[in-house]
């Protein structure tokens, strides 16, 4: 990873970011995504999976922001939308300065140079057909990019970068475990010197002491090559480890976005606080002065959210002006936006219908 | 490792004494133990066309009613093996008992299992020890309502009418959390959330009250605050019906939640084992150290960065000579004479001057290491080197 040979992206890579310092790198308003239900033969829609329900944030460059949530809370799909993979219902996305939201597949094709993604399952994300050569190698045909020393030797730079050895070129993806596939998928991720890197679960299929060779390379590589990641995970221990800034979802919506430390030091949104105490401590000592705050129940259906505040239905301090108007996401700090009639850690916002 | 001949021996072979590599005391062997559950020199070996796989290979512990034992390893480190063996699900029917090589002690309750007769093993299972898997999806037969299958686990041990069995289904379910169960009792699996299937599972097991409850990565699939739920629902249960609980997962943060004792395994082996407490406070093992410090942790400022164990886990059929954790370990060359490349190190007590584990005692609060490196060493390392940086 130190090799001689890459001083120069090291050198010129956080020059760039710089440059763009002054304005978001990645900046999302209103973004929807209903996939819809239809029925019959003339597939009349009635209804949809709000996956993605109107979301605001940014990305700033060389930033990590972590996204986390349950299941079904549409952090994936948020993912596949800032990317491109899919087809945003509503809002907009603009990268760089330019409007993404409905580029075609061609018109996308040269911004994929900037964005990449690396994705959780390293088995079905490599063609078990193709080399390691040819999988990393794949960017650089797509884009018909000739690197300096040709694709070979570009390669074989990336495969060292991300800890393989050059001589694994001509091997095939069953030669590699777990952890060298996703090291695998990282170097085909870069292979491009991309801006922005959104990651899916890039460790949750990984055994714990491959998980944290993997953290450590993506750290690593994120400050060599000045990369900005967005980083999707339901793992909150790994989302700290990670994130400078973290994004909860729930249901379809952002319920608290702030920098790391305020978020874990002190969640003002509901939801956050009993996910941050469900999560299990590898110390037991603590199992019995913990308090945890257990939630009831599962998540509603996307389907057919509740009305007002989405997580009213378990939440322990919903009253009524919850189940009437959806609170809106607003900084109540600097830096730490939280959308709750009842927040934590802050000044109630509908003092008149207060919980007792 | 020499120990092909003792395990073309008849698995029957109760009294066949412990091979001397594992120097592990050889009188008791056959004895009938005290212990609830205790496993004595387990071997689940796989022959495969590559060579055989040596999933499970010379492990020992014990369980008393009303504790929790973790078992904690990576993949394929034979977490899962030992639970499928303890449970005789290896030798369930003719046809795989030609594929597997068992040797060793499983004693439940005074019974040995691993000679016994299938038929006998499977009137316990279900009665006497009943197991929760990891994927309940995959658990759950697809074409029956839940209820039916809890009807039926009850009704092969109890000589009861449906009713009845079906007034018991319910009454599991209302106990497990699930609600409306007089209506749910009817709904298939895929009508059933995760958390929810994860709970109709766990009902499954416990109609029979079972005295042995084995939970195989019980919440690795399942979202956080869901998986808060079903750890204090098996905690609640386990106090409730007073069962041995064994709960194996890769999750350090799981078993610190449950486990009373804890058992590291690397490469089919146990590398440490001892008092959840003890393990945590005071691991004696350098895999224990690079597990820990591979881990983020939630409840820690951040450190700048996690320190992993280097490389990747062994593979069971070529397990490196000597320790099987020596290619991995930074500290494999402080021991004498290229000792952790030749010599398989024994399971030792920590807290007694480094006696060879007796499985006599072992298991009853004992904290074992099998390491080649003095103790002083190894307490010298965690709390100056490991220690300060987790």
């Amino acid at each position: 990873m130190t090799e001689t040979t890459d001083e120069q992206n090291t050198k010129t890579a956080p020059a760039e970011s710089r440059a763009a310092a002054d304005g978001p790198l990645l900046k999302v308003r209103g973004l929807v995504r209903h996939f819809p239900i239809t029925k019959g033969l003339l597939k009349r829609q009635v209804g949809a999976v709000q996956a993605v329900d109107g979301i605001d944030f940014e990305v700033y460059p060389g930033e990590t922001l972590g996204v986390v949530g349950e299941s079904g809370c549409g952090k994936s799909t948020m993912g596949r939308l800032i990317t491109r993979l899919d087809e945003p219902t509503g809002g907009t996305i603009e990268f760089d300065g330019r409007d993404i939201t409905h580029l075609s597949t061609g018109g996308m094709r040269p911004m994929r140079r900037d964005v990449q993604m690396i994705f959780q399952d390293p088995y079905g994300s490599l063609n078990p057909r193709h080399t390691i050569g040819g999988i990393v190698g794949t960017p650089f045909r797509l884009q018909g990019v000739e690197p300096e020393g040709g694709v070979k030797k570009e390669v074989q730079r990336l495969l060292e970068l991300v800890g393989l050895s050059p001589e694994h070129y001509n091997r095939y993806p069953h030669e590699f475990s777990g952890g060298q596939r996703q090291r695998i998928g990282i170097a085909r991720a870069l292979a491009l010197k991309p801006k922005l890197v959104v990651a899916d679960e890039p460790v949750s299929a990984l055994d714990v002491s491959i998980q944290a060779q993997v953290v450590n390379l993506m750290d690593d590589l994120q400050e060599e090559l000045g990369l900005t990641y967005v980083i999707i995970a339901h793992d909150l221990s790994v989302i700290r480890h990670v994130s400078d800034r973290i994004a909860v979802m729930y249901l379809g919506k952002i319920v608290e976005l702030a920098d790391r430390d305020s978020l874990y030091k002190a969640p003002m949104h509901p939801y956050t606080k009993a996910l941050l105490s469900a999560v299990p401590v590898p110390d037991p000592k603590r199992r019995t002065e913990r308090d945890r705050i257990l939630l009831k129940g599962d998540v509603p259906s996307p389907i057919n959210p509740p009305s007002g505040c989405r997580f009213r239905t378990r939440c322990w301090k919903a009253t009524e002006v919850c189940t009437t108007t959806e609170p809106p996401l607003v900084a109540l700090r600097t830096g730490h936006q939280v959308a709750c009639h009842h927040p934590e850690n802050a000044p109630d916002q509908a003092p008149e219908d207060a919980p007792k | 490792m020499t120990d092909s001949d003792d395990l073309t021996k008849t698995t029957a072979a109760t009294d066949a004494a412990a091979p001397a590599a594992i120097a592990e005391p050889v009188a008791e062997g056959g004895a009938a133990p005290t212990a609830f559950l205790e496993v004595r020199d387990l071997r689940v070996h796989f022959p495969t066309d590559d060579g055989v796989v040596k999933s499970v290979d010379g492990l020992s512990f014990k369980l008393e009613k009303g504790k929790t034992l973790g078992i904690v390893g990576e993949s394929g480190s034979g977490k899962s093996v030992t639970s499928l063996a303890v449970m005789g699900l290896h030798r369930a029917s003719r046809q795989q008992r030609s594929k597997v090589r068992m040797s060793g002690e499983i004693w439940l309750d005074g019974q040995e299992l691993i000679g016994a007769d299938p038929d006998d093993v499977r009137r316990l299972r279900g009665r006497e020890m009943a197991m929760i898997f990891q994927d309940p999806l995959s658990a759950l037969h697809p074409f029956y309502s839940v209820g039916q299958q809890i009807v039926e686990a009850y009704r092969v041990h109890h000589d009861v009418d449906k009713k009845t069995a079906r007034k018991r289904a319910i009454e599991m379910l209302d106990r497990v959390g699930i609600p409306q169960p007089d209506k749910r009792v009817d709904d298939h699996p895929h009508q059933f959330s995760g958390g929810m299937r994860q709970r109709a599972m766990i009902a499954m097991a416990l109609v029979n009250n079972p005295e042995l409850l084995i939970a195989d990565e019980p919440t690795t699939a399942l979202d956080v605050t869901v998986q808060a739920q079903i750890l204090d629902l098996i905690r609640d249960l386990q106090k409730e019906f007073g069962s041995a609980v064994i709960i194996i997962t890769h999750d350090l943060g799981v078993v610190a939640e449950l486990a009373d004792d804890l058992l590291v395994m690397y490469g089919g082996r146990c590398i440490e084992r001892g008092p959840a407490e003890k393990v945590f406070y005071a691991p004696q093992h350098p895999y224990t150290w690079g597990l820990l410090g591979s881990m983020p942790r939630i409840d820690r400022e951040q450190t700048d960065r996690l320190i992993p164990v280097k490389g990747s886990p062994p593979s069971l059929i070529n397990v490196p000579s000597g320790c099987a954790f020596n290619p991995r370990c930074p500290y494999a060359d402080i021991p004498k004479d290229n000792l952790t490349r030749t010599v398989r190190p024994e399971l030792r007590q920590v807290d007694n001057g480094g006696t060879p584990a007796n499985e006599g005692v072992a298991g009853g609060g004992g904290h074992f290491s099998a390491c080649h490196m003095s103790q002083e060493e190894r307490e010298r390392i965690w709390t100056e080197e490991i220690a300060p940086k987790l």
